[in-house]
């Protein structure tokens, strides 16, 4: 199915598309269908900058399981950033 | 609007086929399917329903796109699919009789444009929300639209589908039933979601061949001739 459920978050960054590096605003997240990985539904990550067009997008797609190991290794990291370092 | 066209070259009349992508975007597989439809006597074509926000762009970045928007409106679906359809009717080959087909979510939107449209079949590929809302999101049920569902519809379902379930096609049966509309449905034992889609794992060989079957039946009987 597809299940429309999608979150949507105000980013800063930037990230590497298929042509050059452009600044990120926004990322979406849902559990639908992929397009290239192996299977019925997947973890969906979409690091995107509307105002530049569609193309301006870096394009993850998971299995669930990998998902969180993803999700909890990011934590983890932000977690062991010696004090001072962090930038928000 | 961009759209992939397939003509068949029969001089002779022939009914044509919209044909509503699913939600991954105005794909390959898709445009296959478009050509299947030709090269078995019909013109068939598929509108971009992403083209009007992300023109030019590739189908996944596309589709991305929408999905952060939160897909196509229905009123906007409606007056697409009503294009795509004046503009078979208009080609010089047509017998002026058209159908509609969707896949995935583009099921629902086949069953929501026979409803809005005056169209001569219908063909719905495992739609959700057809007969129930999706809470928090934009995919509304139309069986308030159902009474106005304009020709005969075909449903094509897996038995092993949860969106849309069985329980969920009963459901629809039992209100074309009520209506008094012309419907068949063939639910498919071993399938699932999407098994039509050559591409993906939920492809179902047999029941794709089975159902394309139903699918050459029912637009054989509908199409065919001059409206």
């Amino acid at each position: 199915m597809c299940t429309y459920d999608t979150e949507r978050i105000a980013i800063t960054g930037s990230a590497k598309g298929a042509d050059s590096w452009f600044r990120a605003t926004d990322a979406t997240i849902s559990y639908d269908h992929p397009v290239h990985y192996g299977a019925g539904h997947a973890l969906l990550v979409d690091v995107i900058n509307p105002s530049l067009g569609a193309s301006s997008r870096v394009g993850l797609e998971l299995n669930a399981d990998s998902a969180r190991e993803l999700a909890l290794a990011i934590l983890r990291s932000l977690d062991s950033v010696p004090a001072g370092l962090l930038e928000s | 609007m961009e759209a992939y066209l397939a003509r068949t070259e029969s001089e002779e009349k022939v009914g044509g086929v919209v044909v509503i992508h699913h939600f991954p975007g105005y794909d390959e597989a898709t445009k296959e399917i478009v050509r299947k439809f030709a090269a078995n006597g019909y013109n068939a074509i598929c509108v971009n329903l992403y083209w009007r926000e992300s023109p030019g762009a590739s189908s996944d970045d596309a589709a991305a796109a929408a999905r952060a928007s939160g897909g196509v409106a229905d009123d906007q679906l409606v007056g697409d699919v009503g294009a795509a359809a004046a503009y078979l009717r208009a080609l010089s080959n047509s017998n002026q009789l058209v159908g509609v087909i969707g896949y995935c979510s583009g099921g629902r939107q086949s069953v929501l444009a026979a409803c809005s449209l005056d169209l001569d079949a219908a063909v719905d590929c495992y739609g959700a929300f057809v007969v129930e809302s999706r809470p928090e999101s934009t995919m509304t049920s139309i069986v308030d639209l159902l009474p106005k569902l304009s020709c005969p519809l075909l449903g094509l379902f897996g038995l092993e589908d949860q969106y849309p379930s069985p329980e969920q096609t009963e459901t629809l049966r039992k209100l074309l039933t009520q209506h008094g509309k012309e419907f068949t449905f063939h639910e498919y034992e071993g399938a699932g979601h999407a098994f039509f889609a050559v591409d993906r794992p939920s492809y179902r060989p047999e029941v794709a061949t089975e159902a394309w079957g139903e699918i050459w039946k029912f637009y054989g009987e509908h199409l065919a001739g001059k409206k």
